[in-house]
């Protein structure tokens, strides 16, 4: 690839109807250049789980991916309230969804420690009534 | 194992098709980070979910097809989503205990 491949997509809050769509797109064009399966797949999940933490606690915000030679970097950035203890936020099951969030099958608790463990990196930047940006990387060499 | 075999011994319904001919693998359950993680390229997804998440869970993962328990059905908007994105949705009157059983017979039976 002679060129990084970036793309920027607005992701609606609240709308679980189309929560994802940036995702299955992106997904869709990883494929189309080429990346292994075990690298889409890791960058779908991480993706579709910021996604959907975006729709579900900051109203919306902004995804954007990058593609390189060397990996997919992905930069998802909200207005949200922030996260008050990321160690909290981090852990398995540890979850702030509503019940009406839980009702639709969300709210597991397994959003932030899925994108972890999905990517080589994940990096989170917060601040309370500001919002959180979260940059993760995966690598396009299979491990 | 083929997946038109499990859905007839299932008495599962076709609610969008195009389910893959073959599957390899099962993953049961209604949370969507934990099946987002778990369930495989080429898996039967059983739930009881149904709403338009389950569609995307399922194009994401590339499952051969979602079976809803408990004659779960999808309203034609979520069905209109499935069929666009290519997701094969059944619906069957069993249990998710009684599908896995069903399944796990018939792949003793194979062996």
């Amino acid at each position: 690839m002679a060129e990084n491949v970036t793309f920027h997509f607005d992701v609606d809050g609240e709308n679980f109807t189309s929560a994802g769509e940036a995702s299955v797109l992106v997904k869709k064009k990883l494929r189309q250049l080429g990346l292994s399966p075990e690298v889409i797949r890791r960058v779908s999940i991480a993706m579709y789980e910021g996604e959907i933490n975006m729709v579900i606690h900051a109203d919306g915000g902004t995804a954007d991916v990058t593609v390189t030679d060397d990996e997919v970097i992905i930069v998802l950035a909200d207005r949200g309230p922030g996260i008050p203890d990321i160690s909290l936020a981090m852990q398995e099951g540890y979850s702030t969804a509503r019940d009406n969030i839980r009702a639709l099958g969300f709210g597991a608790g397994m959003g932030l420690p899925n994108m972890k463990k999905y990517t080589d990196s994940m990096e989170i930047e917060t601040e309370l009534g500001v919002g959180t940006t979260i940059t993760m990387k995966v690598s396009c060499k299979d491990a | 194992m083929k997946t038109e075999t499990v859905l007839r011994e299932i008495g599962a319904k076709e609610l969008s098709g195009g389910a893959a001919e073959e599957f390899d693998g099962v993953y049961a359950g209604d949370l969507l980070s934990r099946a987002m993680s778990h369930v495989g390229e080429g898996n039967l997804w059983i739930t009881i979910m149904s709403n338009v998440n389950v569609v995307a869970v399922a194009s994401l993962t590339e499952a051969a097809a979602v079976v809803l328990a408990e004659d779960v059905t999808m309203t034609e908007d979520v069905l209109e989503a499935a069929r666009e994105k290519g997701v094969a949705v059944y619906t069957t009157g069993l249990t998710v205990y009684e599908i896995c059983a069903v399944i796990h017979s018939l792949s003793e039976k194979a062996l």
